[in-house]
């Protein structure tokens, strides 16, 4: 349909003005200097919490603009909302973080907020050229946010890791992409799903191309057989920057992995599953397995995310409603307890400098036992122990699992979870019943101990309360699947 | 005489696409030639985007090549970038002493 009307920018509307503003907040930093970092990094918070709000005011149901690129429904909704919540604590964590070690440069929040808008281009996006930019949009800052400490060799050897297996992560897709316009003759989501319903044989050209568009996210998620970069990646980077990789990116790459199978190629779900259920279950028990020899907390987290990832995955193997709530749920708590836990990270501070060894955790109860007691929540929610959040969010997808019918990826999801309680529960242990190693650095810094009690307050009482965001995820679970 | 259809454009993307790949996984000398595998993997695309294209008498594949491009420039941009910063930390962009973390 060649029509040349103006498009209807209204379900665009968050992310126009979030990209409005991050070029407004870039010519602001510019005329003021470096000394304006501070005020750029809450002008972004404060853009982010109103780009949340346009977020909730867009009209209910499905808007589709700009020639059937874009798309809003409640799914999107639901994932724009994690991501903008993530984004923003990210930048939150960073405050003091920056000034204390001295990197602190206004282009830092401005980049976040860049990869937000590319992160919320993914969740909309309703073809490939648009999944495509819209990943561009967020994988380009995070390849310079990752080597943003540039006098410091771990940071940059983590840009340029991550920028090699990114950059090949997303020729794949590409190709994937490039095979399924050709044999399917057209990109967009919407004329995918109605040219494949209904028919029987199924090109090869067509398959191909999926299973590299599957690769490709597989990568952007960090699921294992694609998961290599992600311990360097997070070890190598500036803390803050991590515990950005780990929330926000990880929530908007799960959402696009869950509409691309789920929108388009709901026809084939005989033929993605089994790659589905193969990377679930080999995340989850690399991520038990592998997370016991590390004695670097950054590493540790990133091996104990690859298994999350593992766990959300079950949902989407599952394929249906209830295993699409069940990633949602998952992707909140997840984002909720890996904010708090790299908030506690971020406070391991000791008198020359940064500290990043679990060992150092050692006594952490009677040195300062607040914090102990953050982490300690932390880490039984990391590890699925009730009534923690963590524990629901698992019992979410595996019950999805067992709905249907897929008993022994439950069984596996069970098992990897008690081997991943070993390394959560011996933090805890190392907290309580060792001797203590040096005390950290206080105060922690105001927006930390906010973070952290939070999201702590949010993982230890999720239980009491936890039909409101059920609810919402069973509302974006059913727009996306109906 | 031999006309040239659609099968031998697709062939010779999958070749280039292939030594992209392994061009980046078997080089064991300098990242360098790691950024041109990745160019080379996305020309690969390119060739298929538009040989489909005209294939299928539609627009969209060239469109989309066309962005192909922008953001490819945009990539190497940023990795040249981050790739001199390396250097001035290290001394060196060998890929063998890429190694500070492992495990």
């Amino acid at each position: 349909m060649p029509n040349h009307a103006v498009p209807d920018f209204a379900p665009a509307a968050p992310e126009i003005f979030l990209a409005g503003a991050a070029m407004a907040l870039l010519m602001l930093g510019v005329f003021r200097g470096d000394g304006s970092s501070r005020l750029v990094s809450w002008l972004s918070v404060l853009s982010l919490i109103v780009a949340f709000f346009m977020v909730q005011m867009l009209p209910d149901g499905t808007g589709i603009t700009f020639a059937g690129m874009f798309i809003t429904d409640p799914f999107a909704v639901f994932m724009k909302s994690l991501v903008l919540i993530g984004s923003a604590l990210a930048i939150v964590l960073s405050l003091g973080y920056v000034r204390a070690e001295g990197f602190e440069r206004f282009e830092y929040p401005i980049l976040i907020l860049l990869a937000s808008v590319g992160m919320m281009m993914m969740i909309s996006a309703n073809d490939l050229i648009s999944l495509y930019m819209g990943l561009e949009l967020q994988s380009l800052p995070l390849y310079v946010l990752a080597a943003f400490k540039r006098d410091s060799t771990r940071a940059t050897e983590a840009g340029l890791k991550y920028f090699v297996l990114g950059a090949l992560s997303s020729g794949m897709l590409l190709y994937g992409c490039s095979l399924i316009y050709g044999f399917a003759g057209t990109t967009n989501f919407t004329a995918l799903a109605d040219s494949l319903r209904g028919s029987e044989d199924v090109s090869l050209g067509l398959l191909i191309g999926v299973v590299f568009l599957a690769a490709g996210l597989a990568f952007k998620v960090s699921a294992v057989p694609f998961h290599m970069w992600t311990p360097d990646v997070y070890e190598g980077a500036p803390t803050p920057v991590t515990a950005f990789f780990a929330t926000a990116p990880k929530v908007a790459a799960m959402a696009l992995f869950l509409r691309a199978m789920l929108d388009p190629f709901a026809n084939l779900v005989s033929e993605w599953q089994q790659i589905i259920v193969f990377v679930a279950v080999a995340s989850m028990i690399l991520g038990a397995f592998a997370a016991i020899g590390q004695r670097n907390i950054k590493r540790l987290m990133a091996y104990s995310s690859i298994g999350h990832v593992g766990y959300a995955l079950i949902g989407l193997a599952a394929g249906t409603e209830t295993g699409v709530r069940g990633v949602l749920i998952y992707m909140a708590i997840y984002l909720a307890m890996t904010a708090g836990t790299f908030a506690c990270i971020l406070c391991m501070r000791q008198k020359e400098g940064m500290v990043e060894s679990i060992d150092d955790l050692s006594g952490l109860a009677r040195t300062s036992p607040l914090m102990a007691a953050a982490i300690g929540i932390f880490m039984f929610s990391l590890a699925g122990v009730p009534p923690m959040a963590g524990f629901f969010g698992k019992l979410y997808v595996f019950k999805a699992a067992v709905d249907s019918g897929m008993y022994l990826l439950a069984v596996i999801g069970v098992v990897t979870s008690v081997v991943g309680a070993f390394y959560y529960l011996r933090i805890v242990k190392l907290m309580y019943f060792d001797e203590p190693a040096e005390a950290f650095e206080k105060p922690a810094g105001m927006e930390l101990s906010l973070v952290m009690a939070g999201t702590g307050l949010f993982t230890l009482f999720f239980f009491v309360y936890p039909a409101p965001l059920v609810l919402w995820a069973q509302a974006a679970a059913a727009a996306l699947l109906g | 005489m031999l006309e040239i259809g659609l099968s031998h454009y697709l062939t010779v993307a999958a070749i280039l696409f292939t030594l992209g790949i392994f061009g980046i996984f078997l080089n064991r000398k300098n990242v360098i030639i790691i950024l041109m595998s990745v160019e080379l993997m996305l020309l690969a695309v390119n060739i298929n985007l538009v040989a489909f294209s005209t294939h299928l008498q539609d627009l969209v594949g060239q469109v989309f090549a066309m962005f192909v491009l922008t953001v490819a420039a945009g990539e190497a941009a940023i990795g040249l970038a981050i790739l001199v910063v390396y250097f001035r930390n290290r001394g060196t962009i060998a890929v063998e002493d890429i190694n500070l973390m492992k495990g």
